[in-house]
Parts: structure tokens; sequence; C-alpha cells
């Protein structure tokens, strides 16, 4: 169900079963560093973890006398309905944008008295903002349901009186106003004649809500679009008659978390916290499949294909971005030149290469990528979005740049765009000329940034994904999928040999060769099968490496050199003293071009078509990489 | 198989109250949680109404004496709308 995506915060990743705990192990650590109070509201929180964290923001504060150095801000919060429990959710909510927020709550339903006199709770306390949150119960319903010139009296009498808190606060304290739009109750009057008959609930909100910009921009306020929240949950869950009979409640509790992200948002924009920049990832983001391994003709986007539908849906909604001034940059694990045929050549793209700022394509970790982004672009890291399918590669990110917003994103790609979108992380108070212009300012160049050497040192972010490698022969169980990776892996592919599935049962069988199936698991679940070795004796004491692949999905977390140490294992075991690498270059295989060499094999052999021959001697060490081994199905006496 | 609805309970109290010694009992009431007032009471129900996927009517909500009458009520509406 996709009201979900909003009533679960479902761009954030899910709290830690710990959460609790960690709320208290926050209070002696400073806000900003990992494990403090702002690190734990990146969580998808539900009510009460909100609550738990605004805890522990309060003793922080009692501890250190400040949530240094986030922003301050202090809001007022005047309504017409229970006020209290909105109060916690907004301070740790705010805590995810930086935001260090003090909230001043006027007395339930006395909006006139908080507004207008000086003396008043919410107007001593010299607010930054006072969000005025009004719902349709607010305001007194027509008694003459036909009657079109009572009707439209009650609607600007009910804008004349926001207008008037609004000026009322504006004059004494000088602060801004947060004025809400109106969502009508799901009960009906007539029916679908309530759009026409004046005077219905339906009526009432949708007159106030079209002149309530006017009433704003008076003084300078902004709209909180309450309506447009609610109807996008939907109207019959955001009301909850029984919690308003209870504890009036102005709409289900449960909502509290996405209706607070909602007015952070906004507090955010005002502080000029929201974010310039969207980074995109290409292969199973931007586009179905991975070029390197399909092909530009084996990608899926376009009409006429739900999946390749999908795809131009996130593509569309990057551009539109674009036209408001958000800047477009690429990170992807590809070859330059290929990830860019598709945006040069592909017929179905709309994305093209002059629509992106900066396009790193490249094999170095995208933390790495992401800072030389950052700062070619003269951006923090703080105003980034970061769009990655791969679950490892987004907690790498959130992991080694904590400011760098990272969504989550569902299994399917049709729900790609409205999960972006829905994390409001793009949310804007103003949309100015320069706005519109930016994004022709940085227009066409799609340029490369170099790297510096690997900047970021990923190595305790490894551990952390409590990796496990499986290595066994062949067998009839893996087959299949053996032969699968064999004859469409392109890229980590050193040789790129194609067998059948009956070649493959005989390589299985024949006692000249030794095969390798390799498996990784970690903390996001299995991969499967990744990697594929066969070696054949080429003569007493030497190993040829017949086929060595990998799936890109894995690079850069030490995958190679397990499986070298592995190798050598079993070559040790059986009395090879040499192993013999070939790499026949491909167009699709540069990628592993120095793949021997940076393993610690010698050249020896160059031919005039580029194919090399690498040499290792077998007594040598390799150090492994972090993660544990799982070896089975090899016959005792080799292990 | 399920756990029992008073262990669901004791681990939706801890939570919500931060407090890991409360053990749900059919005796227990609000006053002898800290922290327990008018509105953590309803913070209790939404959360039991979400745990369980059951929903109350505010004259049941007020009525409720002890978690006693809660863990009744709670059974009662499962056996309606078995999940």
């Amino acid at each position: 169900m996709s009201a979900e995506i909003y009533a679960t915060l479902a761009w954030l990743p899910k709290a830690p079963a710990d959460f609790r705990q960690r709320c208290r192990a926050s209070v002696g650590v400073p806000p900003s560093s990992p494990g403090g109070v702002k690190h734990l509201s990146g969580y998808a929180l539900d009510e009460n973890q909100l609550l738990q964290l605004s805890a522990a923001v309060e003793l922080v504060r009692a501890l250190n006398g400040s949530l240094s150095p986030l922003v301050p801000f202090r809001l007022g919060i005047l309504g017409n309905a229970t006020l209290e429990p909105l109060v916690p959710a907004l301070i740790a909510t705010a805590l995810r944008y930086g935001i260090d927020l003090q909230c001043v709550k006027g007395d339930y339903a006395q909006v006139l008295q908080e507004a207008m006199e000086p003396e008043s709770a919410v107007n001593r306390s010299k607010p930054d903002a006072v969000l005025v949150a009004l719902d349709y119960r607010a305001f007194p319903t027509a008694d003459r349901s036909n009657d079109a010139g009572h009707a439209s009296a009650l609607v600007s009498d009910a804008l004349a009186f926001v207008g008037m808190l609004q000026t009322g606060i504006r004059e004494r304290s000088n602060a801004l106003c947060i004025l809400q739009t109106l969502a009508p109750p799901p009960e009906l009057l007539f029916g679908s004649l309530d759009r026409l008959v004046p005077g219905t609930p339906r009526q009432f909100a949708s007159a106030f809500n079209a002149g309530l910009p006017e009433v704003a921009q008076r003084e300078r306020g902004v709209v909180f679009d309450v309506a447009a929240l609610a109807e996008t949950i939907g109207l019959a869950d955001w009301y909850s008659p029984t919690q308003w009979n209870l504890a009036k409640f102005p709409f289900d509790a449960k909502f509290l978390p996405v209706y607070a992200d909602h007015v952070c948002r906004i507090i955010a924009a005002l502080r000029g916290k929201a974010r310039r920049c969207l980074i995109l990832d290409l292969d199973n983001t931007v586009w179905g499949g991975v070029i390197g391994d399909d092909g530009l003709e084996g990608i899926v986007i376009g009409q006429g294909d739900a999946t390749g539908e999908a795809y131009l849906e996130i593509q569309r909604t990057a551009l539109a971005l674009r036209d408001r001034g958000i800047i477009l940059a690429v990170s992807s694990k590809n070859e330059d030149q290929v990830a860019r045929s598709a945006f040069i050549e592909h017929p179905e793209m709309l994305l093209r290469e002059n629509h992106i700022a900066v396009f790193q394509a490249n094999w170095n970790d995208k933390a790495t990528n992401i800072k030389a982004i950052a700062s070619e672009l003269s951006l923090g890291l703080d105003a980034m979005v970061f769009l990655d399918d791969n679950p490892v590669e987004r907690a790498l990110i959130r992991e080694m740049l904590p400011e760098v917003a990272v969504p989550e994103l569902p299994d399917d790609p049709a729900l790609y765009a409205r999960t972006l979108q829905a994390g409001g992380y793009f949310e804007s108070t103003v949309f100015s000329e320069e706005d519109q212009q930016r994004a022709a300012f940085y227009e066409g160049n799609a340029r490369r940034v170099a790297l510096r050497d690997q900047a970021t040192d990923i190595q305790s972010y490894l551990r952390s994904l409590n990796m496990t490698i499986g290595f066994a022969p062949f067998d009839l169980t893996g087959r299949s999928r053996i032969t699968q990776l064999i004859n469409k892996s392109n890229q980590f592919n050193l040789t790129t040999k194609r067998y059948s599935e009956q070649e493959i049962a005989d390589i299985e069988n024949d006692p000249s060769c030794f095969t390798l199936q390799v498996r990784l698991t970690d903390s996001f679940g299995d991969n499967g099968m990744i990697s594929v070795i066969i070696c054949r004796f080429l003569s007493p004491g030497t190993w040829e490496i017949d086929t060595w692949l990998m799936s890109c999905r894995v690079l850069g977390r030490g995958v190679e050199q397990m499986v070298l140490r592995e190798i050598l294992h079993h070559a040790k075991a059986r009395g090879v003293k040499r192993l013999l690498g070939r790499y026949f270059p491909t167009e699709r295989n540069g990628l592993v071009r120095e793949h021997f060499k940076k393993l610690g094999f010698e050249l020896v052999a160059q031919d005039e078509s580029e194919n090399t021959t690498w040499q290792l001697e077998t007594d040598v060490e390799i150090d492994p990489a972090p993660m544990a081994v799982n070896r089975s199905g090899f016959e005792l006496s080799a292990v | 198989m399920p756990v029992d609805v008073y262990e669901r309970l004791t681990e939706l109290l801890r939570a919500i109250f931060d407090d890991d010694s409360i053990e749900a009992r059919p005796t227990l009431t609000a006053d002898q949680v800290a922290g327990w007032d008018s509105f953590a009471h309803l913070r209790v129900i939404f959360a039991v109404e979400k745990e369980f996927g059951v929903s109350f009517a505010a004259s049941q909500i007020a009525s409720l004496k002890n978690v006693g009458e809660l863990v009744e009520l709670i059974n009662a509406k499962m056996v309606r709308s078995p999940s």
C-alpha cells in the first residue's frame, strides 16, 4: 500500500531494535557525532520513538546548555486542538534537519489571545516563526447550505481571521507565520454534489485554501499544505473521530511523525537548509539492467514496457527537479564511456549529458566520488541527495558521509520516484528567478572530476558488513547459475570464455580441473553466487586460470583477494607451485586490465592483441579481507 | 507460535515508558507506573491498537481499570476479528 510510504517515513532507514537504549546512550555524546541525538533522528521513528528521542534532547540541553552546532529555532504553536503531543515530535524531528527546535505552545483554544496580546506566552518568547495549526473545526459551519452569499461570507471571515492572527503576531513579535490549508472531512453531505453546493465542508475548505496564499504573502508568511498531506495519506485515515472525541487530537496520532517531518522541512527551508543537488546511480536506478554487462541495447528504459516506464518516471522526476533549480550529478560504478553512451546514443533516455553537471563513472568507492562532486560544485555535503538501488552503497554513504541524504528505495522501481519525492529533500518556501536559471548555469559540461587518492577509509565500514564468503566446487545445484554467469558476465571477466551447461558438467567431473563457485552474504542479506573460477593443470605444478569472473555488484569489498587466497590454499594442497593468469581484452572488460597486477602477479608475456599472461608463485601470502570464510563440498584430503 | 498477550504488552509498556522494570500483570494500574497520565494512556491505547490490529471505542478506553481489563478487551476484539 503506497500510503504507507508516507505514514511510515519509508525513505528513512528503519530504527534499530535497541533504539531506546541508544537514546539513553546519546545523552553523553556530542549532538552531531555518531550515536548523538542528530544521528538517531535519521531513522524512521514512530510517535513513541520521537518522544524517547526528545527526552534525550532535553537531557542534553540540561547538561550542555545547548545543542550546538545545531541551528537554534524557536517555534510558537497555536491551534484549536490538542497540541501537547506535537511538541516532542517536532523537537525530535527537527534534529533530522540540523535544527535545535524550541517550542512555545499557546493554551488550548486561546488562539486569538495568544496572537493579539503582546504579553502572551507565544509573543513574549520572541519566536522565529509561529505555526498556526487550525483545522476545519476552528471555523463556523454554514447554517443555510444553499445560500451562496452566506457561504462566501464565511470563507472571507475565516481568511480575515487568519490574516488578523498573522498581523497580530507580526506586529507583536515580528515572527512569520506558517499557515495551514484545511483538509476537508471525509464525510459528505450530498455526495459528489458537495463540490458544487456552497457551504458544504468540502466547498468551504477548497475556497479557503484558494485564498490562503494571498493572505500569507501579505506578511511574508508561508503556507503549509496540510490538505495535500492529508489527501495523500487518505482523509478517512487522517481524521480519527474517536481520537477527536477522546482527546481533541486534530488528526490520527500515528501521523504525527509525517506531520512533524513536513513542518520541519519548512523550518529547514526557512533556514536555507534545503538540499540542492541530486546524485544519481545509473544501473538499476535510472535504467533497468547493468549496461556494462547487458550492453546499450540490453538496458531497460522507455515506453511500452512496465519496467522501462518505471525508470522513465525517475528520469522525468530528475529532469523536473532540474527545471526548478536542483543540480543533477551522476555517481556510478562503470566505465566512463560505456555509461555515457546511454546518455548520448540511447533513443529512449530522457536524461542527456547536458543535464548532468558532474559525471563520475569509475570504479572507485562512491564516498570518494561524492566528496569530489560536492567540492567541484562548491556545495556542502549537506546539500546532497544520493539515489542508489543498492543497499550496501546506501549504507556506505550513510556511514562515511552522514551529512548526505540517502533515501531508502522499495523493491519496485515504479515507486522510486514517489519515494524520493515523499522524502521532501528539496522543500522550498520560495521559487526565485535565480532558481530557474541555476540549471542553465550548470548546463552542458557533464564534466569528470579527477579523484585524488582514495580519500575514504572504508575498511571499518566493510568490517561492519559482517560478510561471509562461501567457497564450494561446482556441483549439480549450482550448475545452471554457473552457466548463466559464464555466459553473461562481460565486465569483471578475465578471459570471457563461454561454456554450455553440458561443458560445465564435464569440467565439474574433470580431475584435471579445479573449480570454485563463490557466494557472499552480508548484513543486508544473501548476494547469491558472485564469482566463478576454473583452473586447469597446464603442466605438473602449474595451474592456468581458465576463467575468473565476478559480479560488479560486490566490487571493492576484498572478494578478489579472498578468492585468490582460496585458490592458493587448494593449489598448495595439490602440490601446485605456480599460477598462470590470462587477460584477454574485450570491449567490455577494461575494468580488469590490471587485475592480476593488483593481486601481485608478474607479467610474463604480452602478444600483439594485448593479450597478457601473468604468473604468481603459490608460496606467497595474501592478506585476508574482513570477512568470514565458509568452505564446503571439497574432498577432505584437499581441505 | 504467538507470544502471550501479556508478554507483548510488557514489551510495549517498557518502550512507551522507557522503563525495563515494567511487567504487564492483570492487577497493574496506571498509577503504579511513572508517567502514565491521560496522554500516556492514549499512547498505550494507540500502541495496543497498532500491535494487535484492533480498535477501541472511546467508552471502552475510558472505562478500563487495570491491565487485566485491557487484556480482556484485546482478547475479545481479536476473537471477533481474527487477523
